[in-house]
């Protein structure tokens, strides 16, 4: 408890206004949490840390945390973490997105950050709704689930994000969720102590807007879901019976180096030949 | 390119965007990030070639012209002098971008090189159609400043006065071409480094605790200090309080957006740049701006062969509008002619100040052709 109470003194910002926006029952609130743990586990400087952040519910995890932090435009929080690290390499850029902002309007910015490598750590608090907005579908809304705008049940099919993120070329694909919280602490150290792009999904309930339109009596149910549906991918991949099961784990890890060491080795290059532009 | 070219390469045979980039890297700009579209595309390419060389200079293409002014605000926020080019659509894309960085109030320069017609329209030919979009492009009320340019010289001046202002002035910065003034190709000197002013932001001198990022101070421009350098700050585009946190009370949103203006006003002729053709005895004013400035020179000086007292006002600032100019020359002249290559966008400012004191006519051409001297001499006489 001591430990806790120090992280908060140390990480949380006391002139921000307290207490959180998150409603009763979001499990942004533990994101926020691994995310101060991870900072302080792998010993980064406060002020080597930017957190940039969307729009919506998690984009408001960064008014909280005493770094540099950027609230961004909509679904262009990575392209405001490209300038940063390409501007100055030094930092670790921690991008905080939401479902709808990550891989709806931000969709096309996702996969060029990931193929151009850009040494950032997205991580995509995935709750399947557009929670702030007020409970209207998301690219991640499960096929049927009722919303504000699926009243009869979402038609279309969700986006997988560590899929689309492994085909865009991340460097580093995860995902954890918010019931396995150590396990998430260990994921989200894992991918922001490596090279190049590292993308972390975490599915986290919003019963506010999505529980309680598709008959989860009560945030505790919803933790009962990841807890029931969520498997290791080691597990996973040995179950006859997929049906209905997510993995979580590590999906990918390559070790190419992020865009700003190739662009600093290419202008040490260009330096050693004498460094005579046209 | 090194310290010993430089110096020998003193005069240079470019284009209006080749200036343009030549500037920014004299204005001290190490990062750039955009998306091609012609035709401001020379502009990115002279940017490739060049930062690079350019000590931690960056580079980049991004996948669109809104991460183009993403990667621009972060690297700005960064410390960094930035840079983008653009042309109408893309311009367009960026406008969320651009209302984002007023509201943070975010040094950048951002070029429009402006093309014909509306929404894909012509792109090889010249307009001047973005003047109106410039100003009020972005969404909610905002400052900005606009500046416009005539000729290749001009770009290249223009560009280190817009990188100025942007640094001063913690905002962004437009600066309008349009394809003639773009792609015309002319010999030009180029200054050395410390030949003109160069302006950085104000940096913190306070202690990291005693900072705010959005404090009222005398001059009305907080300092803004690098991220990622001891002072931990919160930047959002909601409104936010002088601590840059989320408010909704009444007084504080008042205050910041108060202030957001108050700034620009308050210096408001430091930023009216304007150049004076033998306006002091014109009965016939010429207002122009870009290319059009260019005929209306040369058609002010057949016009007094002539024998007809004509003047040109030859507008650099075009927002905030340079109306102390324009209304004392209103007051003295007959007859106004306001030629520009759309349907009358900043006749409309001109009308705005003059209020029925004298005689206002425009020119208006959108075939995508050039406003010649002869077409306006034709009026003038």
């Amino acid at each position: 408890m001591a430990e806790v109470t120090q992280l908060i003194h140390q990480y949380l910002r006391h002139n921000k206004k307290f207490p959180l926006v998150f409603c009763p029952g979001c499990g942004i609130g533990i994101v926020l949490g691994s995310l101060v743990r991870s900072v302080h586990a792998l010993g980064i400087p406060k002020d080597d840390m930017a957190v940039v952040a969307g729009i919506g519910c998690s984009g408001r995890i960064a008014a909280y945390v005493d770094f540099n932090t950027v609230h961004a435009t909509h679904g262009r929080a990575l392209t405001l973490s490209t300038g940063i690290k390409m501007a100055s390499p030094h930092l670790r850029v921690l991008t905080v997105m939401g479902d709808g902002d990550a891989l709806s309007i931000g969709g096309n910015h996702l996969i060029h950050a990931a193929r151009r490598n850009i040494g950032v750590t997205a991580l995509v608090v995935n709750n399947f709704i557009y929670g702030m907005t007020g409970g209207q579908c998301s690219p991640t809304t499960p096929f049927g689930s009722y919303t504000h705008t699926s009243p009869q049940g979402q038609m279309e099919k969700s986006f997988d994000v560590v899929e689309m993120a492994r085909a865009a070329g991340a460097n580093g694909v995860y995902r954890g969720t918010v019931f396995h919280a150590k396990a998430l602490d260990g994921l989200l150290q894992r991918a922001m102590s490596r090279p190049g792009f590292n993308l972390v999904e975490v599915l986290t309930p919003c019963f506010t807007q999505y529980g309680r339109g598709n008959k989860f009596r009560s945030p505790v149910e919803m933790f009962q879901w990841l807890k029931d549906h969520v498997v290791p991918r080691e597990v996973y991949d040995k179950l006859d019976d997929k049906a209905g099961k997510i993995p979580m784990g590590i999906f990918v890890e390559n070790d190419e180096p992020g865009l700003e060491q190739r662009h600093a080795a290419m202008r040490q290059a260009l330096a050693d030949k004498g460094g005579a532009g046209s | 390119m090194s310290a010993m070219q430089r110096k020998k390469r003193t005069e240079a045979f470019l284009l209006g965007n080749e200036a343009v980039a030549e500037g920014a890297l004299l204005a001290g700009c190490s990062f750039y990030a955009g998306y091609p579209i012609t035709p401001s595309t020379e502009i990115m390419e002279v940017m490739a070639r060049r930062l690079p060389h350019v000590e931690n200079g960056v580079f980049l293409q991004m996948e669109d012209e809104i991460a183009s002014a993403g990667a621009i605000i972060g690297a700005s926020l960064a410390g960094r002098k930035v840079m983008t080019a653009t042309s109408g659509p893309g311009f367009s894309l960026m406008q969320e971008q651009i209302g984002y960085a007023c509201m943070t109030e975010t040094p950048l320069v951002i070029v429009n090189v402006m093309r014909g017609g509306s929404s894909t329209g012509l792109p090889t030919s010249p307009g001047q159609g973005d003047v109106q979009q410039a100003r009020w492009g972005a969404h909610g009320d905002h400052p900005i400043i606009v500046f416009s340019a005539a000729d290749v010289r001009e770009c290249l001046e223009m560009t280190i006065t817009a990188f100025n202002y942007a640094e001063k002035y913690r905002t962004p910065v437009i600066l309008l071409l349009d394809e003639i003034t773009a792609h015309t190709r002319e010999k030009i000197e180029i200054p050395r480094p410390g030949e003109f002013e160069v302006l950085s932001r104000l940096l913190p001198t306070m202690p990291p605790e005693w900072y705010k990022p959005y404090e009222e101070t005398v001059r009305g421009v907080p300092p803004m200090p690098p991220i990622g350098t001891g002072y931990r700050f919160h930047v959002t585009g909601l409104t936010h309080d002088p601590l840059g946190f989320p408010t909704s009370r009444p007084d504080e949103v008042k205050a910041v957006t108060e202030r957001m203006f108050r700034k620009i006003d308050r210096f408001f002729h430091d930023i009216q740049i304007v150049d004076h053709d033998q306006t002091e005895d014109a009965d016939t004013l010429v207002i122009a701006y870009g290319s059009v400035a260019r005929s209306a020179r040369l058609a002010v000086r057949q016009a007094r062969e002539a024998g007809v007292k004509a003047g040109l006002l030859s507008l650099k600032t075009l927002f905030p509008f340079p109306r102390p100019h324009v209304e004392k020359l209103l007051r003295t002249c007959k007859l106004v002619l306001v030629p520009e290559m759309n349907m009358g966008q900043i006749s409309r400012e001109v009308k705005r100040v003059n209020c029925g004191i004298t005689t206002i006519r425009t020119i208006n051409r959108v075939d995508g052709q050039i406003i010649t001297p002869s077409q306006i001499l034709k009026e003038i006489a």
